[in-house]
């Protein structure tokens, strides 16, 4: 299984986390420096599987967004990649030509598009009209719901 | 307005914030109006102030005090604030958090949703954070939606039983006999969950996994079909069908297969199959090829089927894909012990990676060249290891050295071979062997007694090269110490002899005995080795002894220690005197001065302990032939009584043959008539 998967830029600043295992808080800022550090270290032409304590660490660089994972032992290397990838696909579909930005300031849909792709650190499903449809159909679900609700924005803080 | 917007204008200031405190004070203000926010009643913004505070705790600032509003939000009817309730949950709670026992009833109520999609986040969160206690309350609604829900619920309720089992191994129980009807399912996304949780099941309990082996025909059609399908493209990745349920179904068959010859054979056609079918020109078949690989060598495959996957796994090595290199040396690392000549057929592939850029690459590429080193290959394998060693990374040096000795000591085809290795690592990387390899090559040297001239010369042309490697010095020191004769005397089948003199030696010792590079152990190897050779040489003891005197009062006190006592050695070497006759009360003493190749200088003592004094001593000696004879004047032609007074008398002898002298060689024959 999946035991975490991070996202972080160039500079080490982190744009999710997602966390399969209960892991304490000091132990979280712990691994995430520690995988910040060994994979924004990693020279340009290197190979994409690391070892980091008993897990194996697979990561990849989109753009200026590094995706990095860390896996059980017998996890299968090649096919973390071919999940990796698939998930910016699906990032891509959903923002159209995904950048750093839209993961942004849209956090937490990237964590709802992870969440049907994902599931207690497994695959859940593996075709990708399946996973748009349903992240679509879980959208327009809210947006109904905003449109029919009655609160008023004025009452909020400013 | 959208309400995300203010999500997004906080994001927006928080960014723009031009230092690390500007930062805190925006967070600090924004964390101070979301707690009032959550004091007052709902007012609709909830779930947007719980987002913000998500995002701050991204950034790593504390949000504690947002737990309770996520078990609010998970309550409300409201399938918005429930998504961003359950997300909050899964970033601000886990089960060690007292608070997320609370949200256990609200789970049980939203896994009975009418809304799919709100069943699916109470799953997610289950499937996510779920503690041991939570699983065994909700084990049985799980079990339901696993028999009886749609494809979109199945399929989530499996990995959800799968986080169950791993948390609770005796639920597997319970979820055995579901999963076993979801094989029979089309959906892709169902049957990839019911493979990973028959997996579960079958690792934890052997039982179960017994009773799975009679799926492995339904598994092997279901890979089959997988296979040989035209392109479905809504799974289709690469040219390969739905890759992920294909290596989930890899790895459940080698559990299946595992030991078991019946369930090996009903799944030995397919994995050929697979081996042979897969294109493996982009990662998705490369990935599929890997598993099938893994799954071949783990179980009990014919051998015809063996040898195909390393031959993938040697296709693999000449792949321009680094990734792909790389797992294959990891995966003939596992095999090399058991399938020894099927690996070693790729030994040119594998001695080639040690040149690969990638130091993980390269790492590997060692690990499986030691790991091949036969009789057969030690010379041309040593070639490349030796190669390496001069050009490969840091990290690397000291592994790679014991690698060599180890390889070395194993195959070593003969003793001069062994010698020449040692040495050729010495000089490139001898500042990463470990402390053994001294003492180790000491010992060799000392039992390869043919090659003692060869070493000796071979080591002494190193150490006037450099003296920085210790080991080498050390070593170098030994040998000059203990075979300096073999130097100095310009002859040696084996290799180019040095003219050297007993001089050039001792500078080359003295060099090492001063140059500040030398470590205190290696200044001790070389004073012991100074002080050997003054029985070995003959014209310059004295500077010898100069020498070690020098370090009587030297600052290290393991070395002063030593040049006291080879001081002390020298004396007694020096003064070391014979009594030659002793009777009637007259004894005389017999004490070499200085002993030449082709002389020695002896003194004689005459003492006399009778009460009267004895006159007109003369003193004859006799010698072989070829020796010389030159007496001096005595001191004296009267002994004192009682011991009062001696005489001496010096003898020159010149031994132009080398004839072995002996202190009893001389012979005294007259004796006093007077003594009674």
């Amino acid at each position: 299984m999946m035991h975490f998967l991070l996202l972080f830029s160039r500079q080490g600043k982190l744009r999710l986390q997602k966390w399969f295992t209960p892991v304490p808080e000091r132990e979280k800022k712990k691994i995430v420096r520690d995988m910040t550090t060994m994979v924004l270290g990693r020279k340009p032409r290197s190979c994409n599987f690391l070892h980091w304590k008993d897990l194996k660490i697979v990561y990849k660089k989109y753009a200026s967004l590094y995706f990095c994972c860390g896996l059980d032992a017998e996890e299968n290397e090649l096919l973390a990649l071919e999940v990796l990838h698939r998930y910016v696909e699906l990032l891509d579909k959903y923002f159209g030509n995904v950048c750093e930005l839209d993961i942004i300031f849209n956090f937490e849909k990237a964590y709802f598009i992870l969440d049907e792709f994902l599931l207690g650190g497994e695959v859940q499903e593996t075709s990708k009209q399946v996973l748009s449809r349903s992240i679509e159909a879980s959208d327009m679900l809210q947006e109904a719901e905003i449109d029919n609700s009655d609160y008023d924005l004025e009452l909020g803080w400013p | 307005m959208s309400p995300s917007v203010r999500l997004q204008e906080m994001i927006r200031v928080i960014r723009g914030a031009r230092t690390q405190g500007e930062e805190r004070g925006v967070i600090q203000r924004e964390c101070a109006a979301i707690r009032a926010q959550f004091r007052q009643a709902d007012n609709g913004t909830r779930s947007h102030n719980l987002a913000k505070l998500l995002y701050v705790h991204m950034l790593g600032y504390p949000a504690h005090f947002g737990q309770m509003e996520c078990v609010r939000l998970i309550a409300s009817p409201r399938y918005n604030e429930k998504r961003v309730g359950y997300l909050g949950a899964m970033m601000l709670l886990d089960e060690k958090q007292d608070a997320s026992l609370l949200i256990t009833n609200s789970i049980k109520n939203d896994l009975s949703h009418s809304s799919q999609y709100v069943q699916s986040l109470a799953l997610c969160t289950l499937a996510c954070m779920g503690s041991a206690e939570m699983c065994r309350d909700l084990a049985p609604e799980i079990d339901r939606l696993l028999r009886a829900s749609n494809s979109y619920i199945k399929k989530k309720a499996a990995l959800c039983a799968v986080h169950m089992v791993r948390k609770v191994p005796e639920l597997g129980e319970l979820f055995t006999p579901a999963a076993r009807s979801l094989l029979s399912e089309k959906n892709h996304g169902v049957l990839h969950g019911a493979v990973v949780l028959i997996t579960e099941l079958c690792e934890r309990n052997p039982d179960t996994l017994e009773q799975f082996r009679k799926a492995v025909p339904e598994l092997v059609l279901m890979m089959k079909g997988l296979v040989m399908s035209g392109y479905s493209p809504e799974h289709n990745v690469a040219g390969i069908s739905d890759p992920f349920l294909q290596v989930r179904i890899l790895r459940l068959l080698r559990i299946l297969g595992r030991n078991n010859d019946t369930a090996s054979d009903a799944m030995n056609d397919l994995l050929a199959q697979v081996a042979t079918n897969t294109d493996s020109s982009k990662t998705a078949g490369s990935a599929v090829l890997y598993e099938t690989v893994l799954t071949v060598m783990d179980i009990k495959s014919e051998s015809g089927l063996r040898v195909l996957a390393v031959n993938i796994l040697g296709r693999f090595l000449l792949n321009n894909d680094r990734n792909i290199r790389y797992i294959s040396m990891t995966s003939l690392q596992k095999i090399v012990q058991t399938d020894h000549n099927a690996v070693q057929r790729h030994r040119g592939t594998i001695v080639d990676c040690l040149k690969d850029q990638d130091a993980s690459v390269k790492r590997r590429a060692l690990e499986l060249s030691l790991a091949l080193v036969s009789a057969v290959n030690i010379r041309s394998l040593m070639k490349e290891l030796l190669l390496f060693l001069s050009s490969c990374p840091p990290e690397l040096r000291a592994h790679t050295t014991s690698g060599i000795f180890n390889a070395a000591e194993r195959y070593a085809p003969s003793q001069r071979w062994h010698i020449d290795t040692i040495l050729h690592v010495l000089t490139t990387a001898g500042g990463d062997v470990r402390d053994e390899t001294v003492p180790n090559l000491i010992q060799l040297i000392t039992t390869a007694t043919e090659l003692h001239c060869y070493t000796v010369h071979k080591l002494y042309r190193a150490l006037i090269t450099d003296i920085s490697v210790q080991s080498l010095v050390q070593v170098a020191c030994w040998c000059i110490g203990e075979y300096g004769d073999l130097l100095l005397r310009g002859e040696c089948e084996e290799t180019e002899p040095v003219q050297v003199t007993e001089d050039d030696v001792l500078d080359a010792l003295e060099t090492v005995l001063q140059s500040h590079m030398s470590s205190p152990a290696t200044r001790g190897f070389a004073l012991t080795a100074t002080m050997k050779l003054s029985t070995r040489i003959t014209h310059n003891v004295d500077r010898i002894r100069s020498i070690v005197s020098i370090y009587g009062s030297c600052i290290d006190v393991e070395l002063q220690q030593r040049a006291v006592e080879y001081n002390a050695l020298f004396k007694k070497y020096d003064h070391m005197s014979v009594t030659v006759y002793e009777k009637n009360g007259v004894t005389l003493k017999l004490q070499t001065d200085r002993q030449t190749d082709t002389g020695m200088t002896v003194t004689l003592t005459a003492t006399n302990s009778t009460d009267g004094d004895i006159t007109g001593l003369t003193l004859q000696a006799a010698v072989p032939k070829s020796v010389q004879l030159q007496m001096k004047a005595p001191s004296g032609d009267v002994i004192p009584a009682h011991g009062l007074g001696q005489v001496t008398q010096t003898v020159l002898l010149n031994n132009p043959n080398k004839v072995g002298l002996h202190s009893d060689t001389v012979q005294i024959d007259s004796f006093p008539s007077t003594a009674w």
